[in-house]
């Protein structure tokens, strides 16, 4: 196996003792060569509410066509697999209304990882909450953990998976934050979706950086997050709401 | 003593033989040969690709999963690239099909493919 070894192993373990040689140095995490899911970043969404209309699902269709979720299916509709909803929401105080995309929300500290039972659920360096298929036993306790109804359970076995979005019966899934493109230095398929219909209401970037345009952002506008009170750090930030 | 020492023997006899005639499976059996898109240029030679290439995937498994590495030529969508088999339409046979590279030699060692309960076993990788 030495032929296949990876030296960005051996990098990331010499990183980590220069990190502990140097105890109180405030240092950046390690980044192994090559790898794509960089320890200093966070992937975040910022969606802009007042841009997004009732009517308008391209977010939403051009997900399903991209990963293949929304492909026609046997069971019942309310089992379908849905990675992304369109939800119109009332404040009944004020009567405003909003409408808004609503997919897995990127948490930091995300319940979903809590509670697997098989570390099938993980976080990402890069704050991309995923799910290890690999290892997934399909249990959807982490359905029940997530208060955002942003995962789905496959009922039947798939064939014609989409490129770069492998999809198993008896397996949880949910927005990956189209990890492969991500990965590859492209936007998430719904970001350029969204922009494609004009309306441009999702910005796509690294929360860490204080100069990405997605942090300038967030320091002007203090969006909103859904379920705030759960205090889970969400990376997708909704701005209008 | 012997009475039980005989049938031990007999069988650690045939384990034995059991163990050759895989290995000769393994490094002769009937394979796919030729199919790859280019020949000789397969990350490891054909002898170490038929004994460890599910050490491989599943170690690039995990690094792609997890890491997110993603390199060109040891992804499981590499190797479909490279060892697709056309069917008499010209596109490339699924997994369902016995011509499939991975199968030409599973469906003999009667190991199930777990891979492609989840993944496309056509090429057609998307970056």
């Amino acid at each position: 196996m030495t032929d296949v070894s990876n030296p960005s192993r051996r990098s990331l373990l010499a990183g980590l003792a220069t990190l502990t040689l140097a105890p109180g140095i405030v240092l950046m995490a390690p980044q192994p060569a090559g790898a794509a899911a960089t320890a200093g970043k966070r992937w975040g969404l910022l969606i802009d509410t007042t841009k997004c209309s009732s009517g308008c699902d391209a977010c939403v269709q051009a997900c399903g066509a991209e990963h293949g979720w929304s492909d026609p299916t046997h069971g019942r509709p309310d089992q379908a697999p849905r990675w992304v909803r369109k939800v119109d929401v009332k404040d009944p105080a004020s009567g405003k209304t909003a409408s808004l995309p609503v997919m897995c929300q990127h948490c930091a500290k995300p319940p979903c990882v809590d509670v697997c039972p098989t570390g099938a659920s993980f976080k990402r360096a890069d704050g991309i909450v995923l799910v290890d298929r690999h290892i997934c036993i399909g249990c959807r306790y982490c359905m029940m953990a997530c208060p955002f109804k942003a995962r789905s359970f496959v009922h039947e076995d798939v064939t014609s998976q989409r490129p770069g979005t492998p999809r198993g019966n008896g397996t949880v899934e949910g927005c990956t934050l189209c990890v492969t493109r991500v990965d590859a230095g492209k936007l998430p398929v719904c970001v350029d979706a969204c922009a494609g219909t004009g309306k441009g209401a999702i910005l796509f970037g690294d929360l860490n950086d204080p100069n990405s345009a997605i942090s300038r952002r967030v320091r002007e506008v203090a969006p909103a997050r859904l379920r705030a009170d759960l205090r889970l750090d969400t990376g997708v930030h909704y701005q209008g709401l | 003593m012997v009475g039980v020492r005989t049938p031990v023997l007999a069988a650690l006899l045939l384990m034995a033989f059991a163990l050759v005639f895989a290995t000769d499976f393994v490094a002769t059996g009937a394979m796919a040969e030729g199919t790859a898109k280019w020949p000789g240029q397969c990350v490891a030679d054909s002898a170490t690709m038929r004994r460890n290439h599910f050490e491989m995937l599943l170690h690039q498994r995990d690094d792609t999963m997890r890491l997110g590495e993603r390199p060109s030529d040891r992804s499981l969508g590499a190797c479909l690239d490279c060892h697709a088999v056309k069917g008499a339409d010209g596109h490339a046979v699924t997994a369902a099909d016995s011509r499939h590279f991975c199968r030409t030699c599973h469906d003999s060692a009667a190991v199930r493919i777990d891979c492609f309960s989840c993944h496309n076993s056509a090429p057609g990788r998307g970056k």
